[in-house]
């Protein structure tokens, strides 16, 4: 089987401070693999800079053996809640609707076809009662689940999610984390930034630790240890105790 | 408006456009958080309209706004530039830009009224506007580019609405940012040139950013939103142009600004939207509603007067 995402000695930086350091790895089709790693580790960097929104400063990165730019349909990407204006003046079918876009074509305007898909994502996410309402009357957890109807709607192959489950509530993880069991049965791959290490082993089937660089990255049964979770973590333990103390 | 003349009915047809096409420009500019831009923008073109006078030695409009172009396009991209390179934030950069432009262009213009002929070069109207000065063929010219705006942002409102939401998301389903960037930099550009002769640098950037905002109160539609600052700019340029016209010599800039604070000053008391009135009697009604309950838990307390 050929992997859907190869990354080779992928290097970022902001500014002067260099965030990735020669990240390489492979994701298989099918896997649903968890992104984690300390603050600061490049976790949102790496996805925005395989996806071409940071600038890389060497490596390569191919999306079903080719550049981004050729597979941009079959990638489909959730950017953390906090990087838009929720005050702007639109309702949640509305945003979900922006996910087929790229389907409508340019300069066409939605038909009723394309309505009836946005409700469907939205109903899936539990959130079809919502599809008029403004999105800035939305709660936190309403809001990202309205991201994600977006990208379900985009049926992609590969989904990249940035810390989906940040501050949400309770039911709203449950719905996102049920939505990526779902996506995972039908065959497509998922990569979801995670901060929460205690649902590691339960809901993702792999794991990629990352501290600038790949700690560690495979299989959760295999490689989630102690030992990798202090390597990925230590160094940064060890900083934030020479800061505070 | 039975009594004005042929003249005055076509100036007031080109402000309408003008102002219509400022409003849709503004609300881009109001949603990128980059209402000052359009002000540094607009007073980044004096130079250029000096400049393009100065190198004809006569009053040409097509090459004083390709002056102003150029140089209004030269201002924002040192706004870029100084916020790349630099440790100097975007609103300080804009700020730094739009006086220095600015303090270039007067003194371009203090030197070229000194020239012989000079005085009468009527540079003096783009400071503040004369909407009166516009010949029938640069009236032409504003209401064809403003036609031109209008068009743009009718056929790509989709484009612009995900772009202006998340830019992103835009880029990740293919939609170049560079192109829009681009894209909304000319549509800036080019309504500022055509608007500067009548409105004037200084005030220009009022036209684009004031409909945007009174727009605003009004609706939580992206698309209504635009139609509504489209409709207050038109409203905004053609009543203060009209008023402009009364008196012999009067700028047009500052009634036109007058006019647009007007239609802010209603859309922030009477807007249905957060407006303040609207904000009040939601809060009298609320108050209604728990009042009963107060008097039943102490009645007592009715009549006491307050400490």
């Amino acid at each position: 089987m050929e992997p859907v995402l190869q990354v080779r000695g992928l290097h970022a930086a902001y500014r002067r401070t260099k965030v990735l350091d020669h990240v390489t790895f492979d994701v298989m089709p099918g896997t649903l693999t968890a992104i984690i790693g300390p603050n600061g580790a490049g976790k949102s960097t790496l996805l925005k800079t395989m996806l071409d929104l940071h600038p890389r400063l060497g490596g390569e990165v191919r999306f079903f053996g080719t550049a981004y730019r050729n597979a941009k349909l079959k990638v489909g990407y959730v950017p953390q809640r906090g990087s838009v204006d929720w005050d702007f003046p639109t309702d949640a079918l509305d945003v979900v609707l922006m996910g087929l876009y790229g389907r409508i074509g340019w300069f066409r305007r939605p038909g009723r076809r394309h309505r009836e898909l946005a409700l469907e994502a939205l109903d899936k996410m539990g959130m079809a009662d919502f599809a008029k309402r403004q999105i800035s009357e939305l709660s936190g957890g309403q809001q990202q689940r309205v991201f994600l109807a977006r990208a379900l709607v985009q049926d992609a192959d590969l989904y990249l999610l940035d810390e989906p489950l940040a501050g949400v509530d309770a039911a709203t993880e449950r719905a996102i984390m049920e939505m990526l069991r779902t996506l995972r049965a039908a065959g497509k791959t998922v990569m979801v930034v995670h901060h929460d290490l205690q649902t590691v082993e339960d809901d993702f089937d792999h794991v990629l630790m990352l501290n600038r660089t790949v700690i560690a990255h495979g299989p959760t049964t295999e490689i989630f240890t102690q030992d990798t979770i202090a390597r990925t973590y230590g160094g940064w333990l060890r900083r934030k105790e020479r800061v505070t103390g | 408006m039975m009594g004005l003349s042929h003249n005055a009915l076509w100036v007031l047809a080109s402000m309408l456009m003008l102002g219509t096409a400022a409003g849709l420009a503004g609300c881009f500019a109001y949603w990128k958080r980059q209402s000052l831009m359009s002000d540094a923008l607009a007073h980044a073109a004096l130079p250029g309209v000096v400049i393009g006078f100065a190198i004809l030695g006569f009053k040409s409009l097509p090459v004083m706004l390709l002056g102003a172009a150029a140089s209004a396009l030269l201002g924002a991209w040192a706004v870029t530039a100084i916020r790349a390179h630099s440790r100097v934030k975007e609103d300080t950069a804009m700020g730094i830009i739009l006086s220095v432009f600015f303090g270039l262009g007067i003194m371009l213009l203090t030197m070229v009224n000194r020239m012989p002929g000079g005085g009468q070069s009527g540079l003096d109207g783009f400071i503040f506007g004369q909407a009166a000065a516009m010949v029938r063929q640069d009236m032409r010219t504003m209401t064809a580019v403003a036609a031109v705006v209008l068009l743009v942002v009718l056929i790509s409102f989709k484009e612009w609405k995900l772009y202006l939401f998340d830019p992103a998301f835009a880029r990740g389903i293919g939609l170049s940012g560079r192109l829009m960037e681009a894209a909304y930099l000319t549509l800036l550009v080019v309504i500022i040139v055509i608007g500067i002769q009548a409105v004037g640098v200084i005030l220009m950037a009022a036209l684009l950013i004031i409909p945007a905002v009174s727009a605003r109160y009004w609706t939580n539609a992206f698309g209504t939103m635009l139609a509504l600052s489209a409709l207050f700019g038109g409203g905004a340029g053609v009543a203060g142009t009209y008023v402009s016209t009364l008196g012999d010599g009067w700028p047009t800039g500052p009634f036109i600004v007058i006019a647009a604070a007007g239609f802010f000053l209603l859309s922030l008391v009477f807007g249905t939207r957060k407006g303040l009135f609207v904000k009040a009697m939601q809060r009298r009604a609320q108050m209604r509603r728990l009042k009963p309950q107060a008097v039943r838990r102490d009645p007592l307390a009715e009549g006491e007067a307050l400490p």
